[in-house]
This record gives C-alpha cells, sequence and structure tokens, in this order.
C-alpha cells in the first residue's frame, strides 16, 4: 500500500496500517483473478450424483449461462459457488476467494436469486426488499427498483399472493439491491410472462454493461443465446460444452437445414428422390417438414418445386445452420426427462 | 436470432449507463438488526393463528381460571400479596410465563420452521446479514412480543383484581428476559433442525405438555415430591415459580434464574451446531 499515513491519524499498534495494507493488496490481486473458477466439483446427495466434477471459468463482467434440461446439476453447481452447499471434492473460487471459509467477506459482494420463494410467507413485497436493501451500504432505491420491476402496485400485498412471475421479479429485486460485483440468478425468468422476460432480459444487459458479473443458469435457449458472452451446456452433472454462443453453434458448411409448413402427411419420398442422397427428409410433427443437409438456392428450388407439385404452399419457410437448440438437443439426447 | 454479443444491435436499453455500477459493502449493523427485528415482530403480530396462540388463549385462560374454581390447590388464599383473597393472584404469574412459552418457544419453532422451508433464511444468508445478527434479530422481535404480551396480561390481571407485590417487579423482569432467552433458544434448537411440518406438530405437544404438567397451571409444589423436583428444573416450571415468587412473595428466585439461564446457553450451543437454512 503506498497510500501515506494522513497526519493527524495516529495509530497505537501496527496491526491497523498492516492489515489495511495485506486487504489492499489483497483485492488488487482480486481485481485480476476470474469472477468465478471452479474445478473438478463434484457433490453427492446419497446415490446421487448430483455434480460429477464440473469446471468452469467465468471473466470479470462476462454473463456465463450455465444450461442443462432438469435435474443436470445447475442449482448444486450455483448453491456450491453460494457456500451453502461444501462439495465432496474440487475447488471453488469466488472473486478470488473460497465461498466457505470466507463466506464472510464475500457475502457484501454478492447478490443471489434463488430458486423458488426465499421470502417469509405473509412479508410484504417492499417490506422484504427495504430488509434486503438495509444489509447493504450503497443499495439501489426501493421505490425506484419496485417501479422499475412492475411491483409497485403490489409492494403492500404478501409475498404468498403473490403471482409467480411477481415472486420472480421481488426475488430479482432482492438480488440486485446492494450493488453487487457478482450475482447468482437461478433460472431468473422462469414463470415470467413475456413482457416481464423481455424487462429481465434488458436489465440483465444492463447490469453487464455496468461491469456486473453474472451467473444465470437456464433452460431457456434462447435466453444463453441472447445474453450469454459465455454458455457452458451441463448434463448429468457434467459440463458438455463450454464456448461463446457464437463457437458453439458455428455452424459446419455441410450442416444446415430447411425448415417450412405445410398440409401433413405429403409424401417425403418423392422430395428424398428430387435431391441428392444424403439429404435428410423428415415430417417432424403433423405438417412441419424439415430438410437436412448442405443449403443452396438450388436445394430451396428442389423443395418449392416440390410443394408446388404436390398442390400446397409452403409456409414459414426457414433456412438455417446450427442453433443452439439443436446443439443442445444433439449433446443431451432427444428423448424427454422426467 | 442473434448470436452475438447482447448490446449489439438491440434497441437501447430502459436503463441509464452507470445505473447498477457495483458498489458493494455491508449496511450498518444497527440498522440490519433493527430492520430484521422489525419485520420479525410484524411477521408475528400479522400472524392470526400466532396471535390467537400467543394473546388470546392466554388472556381466556387468565379470566377463566380467575373467575372459576377449576384449578386444585388454587383458591385465592395466599398471604402477602394484598389479601384480596382472589385468584388471580396465583394465576397470573403462570399466565405469564405461559405468554412466554407460546411466543418465544412455540410460535418461533414454527416461523422459523416455516420461514426455512420458504427459502428465507438461505435468501438472508446471502446478504450481508451476519447470522449472529439474524439470531439478535429474532430475538429483540421476540422481545418486544413478550413485552407487548406482559402489558396486555397484565392489563387483563389488574382489572380481574391482582395487586402483585411490587417489590417483585424488577425480578421478575429478569425473570422474563432470562426465559424468552431460554425458551427462545429452545424454539430456534427445534425449528431449525427439523421439517416444517414435524416442527409444528411437536411445537404445539411440548406446548400442550408444559402447560399442563411444566409447573405453569399447577404450581411445581402441586405435584408429588420426587415429580415436582423435576417440574422446577423444566424451564416452563423455573420461570412459572421464579414469577410466583416475585410476583407473590416479592421473592429473587436466583435458583429458577440460573435453571433459566442454563437452559437458554446449553440450547443455544447445541442450536449454532444443528440449525440449517433449508
Amino acid at each position: 500500500m503506498n497510500e501515506p499515513a494522513t497526519p493527524s491519524v495516529r495509530l497505537a499498534d501496527g496491526d491497523l496500517p498492516a492489515e489495511s495494507a495485506r486487504d489492499s493488496t489483497g483485492d488488487r490481486a482480486d481485481a485480476a483473478t476470474p469472477a468465478l473458477e471452479i474445478t473438478g466439483v463434484v457433490k453427492r446427495f446419497g446415490t446421487v450424483t448430483a455434480v460429477n466434477g464440473i469446471g468452469l471459468t467465468m471473466r470479470r463482467g462476462h454473463l456465463l449461462a450455465l444450461l442443462g434440461p432438469n435435474g443436470a446439476g445447475k442449482t448444486t453447481t450455483v448453491e456450491v459457488c453460494e457456500g451453502h452447499i461444501r462439495p465432496d471434492t474440487g475447488t471453488v473460487r469466488v472473486l478470488g476467494r473460497d465461498p466457505l471459509a470466507e463466506r464472510a467477506a464475500l457475502r457484501s459482494r454478492i447478490g443471489a436469486m434463488p430458486q423458488g420463494g426465499g421470502a417469509f410467507p405473509g412479508v410484504r413485497a417492499e417490506e422484504m426488499l427495504r430488509l434486503v436493501a438495509s444489509c447493504a451500504r450503497h443499495p439501489l432505491d426501493v421505490g425506484w427498483l419496485l417501479d422499475t420491476l412492475g411491483l409497485r402496485e403490489c409492494r403492500r400485498t404478501p409475498f404468498k399472493r403473490l403471482s409467480g412471475g411477481q415472486q420472480q421479479r421481488l426475488s430479482l429485486a432482492c438480488a440486485i439491491v446492494g450493488r453487487p460485483e457478482l450475482v447468482f440468478l437461478d433460472e431468473p425468468t422462469a414463470g415470467m410472462d413475456p413482457q416481464a422476460r423481455l424487462l429481465v432480459w434488458d436489465l440483465l444487459a444492463a447490469l453487464r454493461a455496468d461491469g456486473v458479473s453474472i451467473l444465470l443458469t437456464t433452460h431457456m435457449m434462447e435466453e444463453a443465446e441472447t445474453l450469454a458472452d459465455h454458455i457452458v451446456i451441463v448434463d448429468g452433472g457434467r459440463v458438455i460444452a463450454d464456448g461463446s454462443p457464437r463457437t458453439l453453434t458455428a455452424s459446419d458448411p455441410a450442416v444446415g437445414h430447411i425448415r417450412f409448413r405445410a398440409k401433413a402427411g405429403l409424401d417425403t419420398g418423392l422430395l428424398a428422390a428430387a435431391l441428392p442422397e444424403d439429404y435428410l427428409v423428415r415430417e417432424l410433427t403433423p405438417g412441419t417438414y424439415r430438410v437436412d443437409g448442405h443449403v443452396d438456392p438450388q436445394v430451396v428450388s428442389t423443395v418449392t418445386a416440390w410443394c408446388a407439385q404436390q398442390g400446397v404452399l409452403a409456409e414459414h419457410l426457414h433456412v438455417g445452420g446450427r442453433d443452439l437448440e439443436e446443439v443442445f438437443l444433439e449433446l443431451t439426447g432427444r428423448e424427454l426427462r422426467s | 436470432m442473434s448470436t452475438a454479443g447482447p448490446s449489439a444491435g438491440n434497441p437501447p436499453s430502459r436503463f441509464a449507463p452507470g445505473t447498477f455500477a457495483p458498489a458493494p459493502g455491508a449496511g450498518s449493523r444497527i440498522r440490519m438488526l433493527l430492520e430484521h427485528a422489525r419485520v420479525e415482530t410484524l411477521l408475528t403480530l400479522r400472524h392470526g393463528e400466532q396471535l390467537l396462540l400467543t394473546v388470546l388463549i392466554p388472556i381466556a385462560l387468565l379470566v377463566a381460571l380467575s373467575l372459576l374454581d377449576v384449578l386444585p390447590g388454587v383458591d385465592g388464599a395466599v398471604t402477602g400479596s394484598g389479601g384480596t383473597g382472589a385468584r388471580v393472584h396465583e394465576v397470573a404469574p403462570g399466565i405469564l410465563a405461559l405468554a412466554v412459552l407460546s411466543s418465544a418457544f412455540t410460535g418461533q419453532a414454527i416461523a422459523l420452521g416455516f420461514d426455512r422451508k420458504y427459502g428465507v433464511l438461505k435468501r438472508l444468508a446471502a446478504t450481508a446479514l451476519p447470522r449472529w445478527l439474524l439470531v439478535c434479530g429474532r430475538m429483540v422481535a421476540a422481545l418486544v412480543v413478550v413485552l407487548i404480551q406482559v402489558c396486555l396480561v397484565t392489563l387483563v390481571a389488574l382489572a380481574l383484581g391482582w395487586r402483585p407485590e411490587l417489590s417483585g417487579v424488577l425480578p421478575a423482569t429478569v425473570l422474563l428476559v432470562a426465559g424468552t432467552a431460554a425458551f427462545g433458544a429452545l424454539g430456534v434448537l427445534l425449528g431449525g433442525a427439523l421439517r416444517a411440518d414435524i416442527v409444528l406438530a411437536l411445537a404445539n405437544v411440548v406446548w400442550f405438555v408444559l402447560l399442563l404438567a411444566g409447573g405453569i397451571l399447577l404450581a411445581p409444589s402441586a405435584f408429588p415430591q420426587g415429580i415436582a423436583h423435576v417440574v422446577t428444573l423444566v424451564p416452563s416450571g423455573a420461570l412459572a415459580d421464579g414469577l410466583r415468587a416475585a410476583l407473590i412473595d416479592g421473592a429473587t428466585a436466583w435458583t429458577s434464574l440460573a435453571v433459566l439461564m442454563v437452559w437458554a446457553a446449553a440450547a443455544a450451543a447445541v442450536a449454532t451446531r444443528t440449525t440449517r437454512l433449508t
């Protein structure tokens, strides 16, 4: 610490300056470390292995989306990062610190939105937010935050009588009211209507633009693709893909698809016959058709000619490369999870 | 769908840049404590079933037992308490102990059990509120609720002709605080360890057992010799007995006070190890 001591301050012993020097170098080292760094984390609950060797790194000021189907280990991973759960093995560093051993030092720097609830059943929305705000040194203005998140009308409503979406918005407000450096959001838009979801996406983009590091879990591809700098796909407690939305969806030129809607039950055999051999033609659901393979104008023309031949109009014709949903389904399998 | 970064090509944000610039730090401890205690107190006072348990039942028992001759050995024939010969002199101290048992133990345990179930503790643990402050906030709230209960019970008892021994008011106050600490710690111990519905059942059963056999309705002296000794060692017996000694005889029951403090310390020590956030 190079700051000269203020002459008017006299210290009785040498402990204090040494202490603050340690703190300040600690903070400097701290700023260079990733917002989040976990390696080899394993957590078992009885015979169930919820997290099976997850490792990931989140840079400061980034938004990382932890994407995965239900039961993939997303919530357990977040709770390990929050210091609620002690992992069986592995190391976790949150802002360069151990979330269990250095909990007290971290708590005022992070915000968290746990899944489902997180408020006294009888507490009024505004009371809960004011209580959480009172724990922070420089909280956001509670009235403004209630207005912003559309909670003004229900500020005197007990938590248990708020709708699912209102509870989620209040919980999000509680997570950010203390102006944290890092926030953990566990399925922040679950149960929200489309307007509220757009509002939250806008809010998350603003937080990120202001330098807040954000870890969010979601099973919505669109959410991860729209917001994230970095996506980590988990399944069965393991990381199965890790990268930016662009690298994850980077398309192999040979891979593409055409999707369109038309009358159900058309003869796809004829179309397959009209296309080169390595093209796959399927009726995904009645009336939704999909052609997989390299897409060029000639192929599109073949598809529309086939439609004309069948006397139908191809509606919602969509030409695409891989989107995140496909990457996700490829990696996690297509069968429905319980 | 765009795969570019969140800001690229999106409509302008409704938030001015810098709105959420990080400024972390813990709030003032005294504000956290007061805000937490305030919310906890309001929640208790707003909760209908809790009020039934903590205010209406004690007052109904006070009135009934003072007016009707139903308790064996309670006949108003006590000395040194204004000599009005009313049963309320013997009944009121026990009812004050019941009020503490109801709110600090049963109400507290049930509320904590459900707060855990609904993730409140996890939420508060994610703020800068330290755990010890969380406990202190609950304790302050419990003391405020006990104060309100004591005022109401006292007013009704005075109306029924109660004239407590004034020299016993100070020891009684100390006993009520120690009793709140003991029952509060036991309530946290129970409410912090088990599932909410089990807490609900157990807390009510314990309330009922202590009411009948824990020295509240019947003084320990009404029990057979060996059992009487045990009753003075349970927190309800110690509190009720100590309050009787103070408010009827103006005496300071040091033994009762010591028993309560041992319970408070032991329960708090165990609770810090067993209390879970969820």
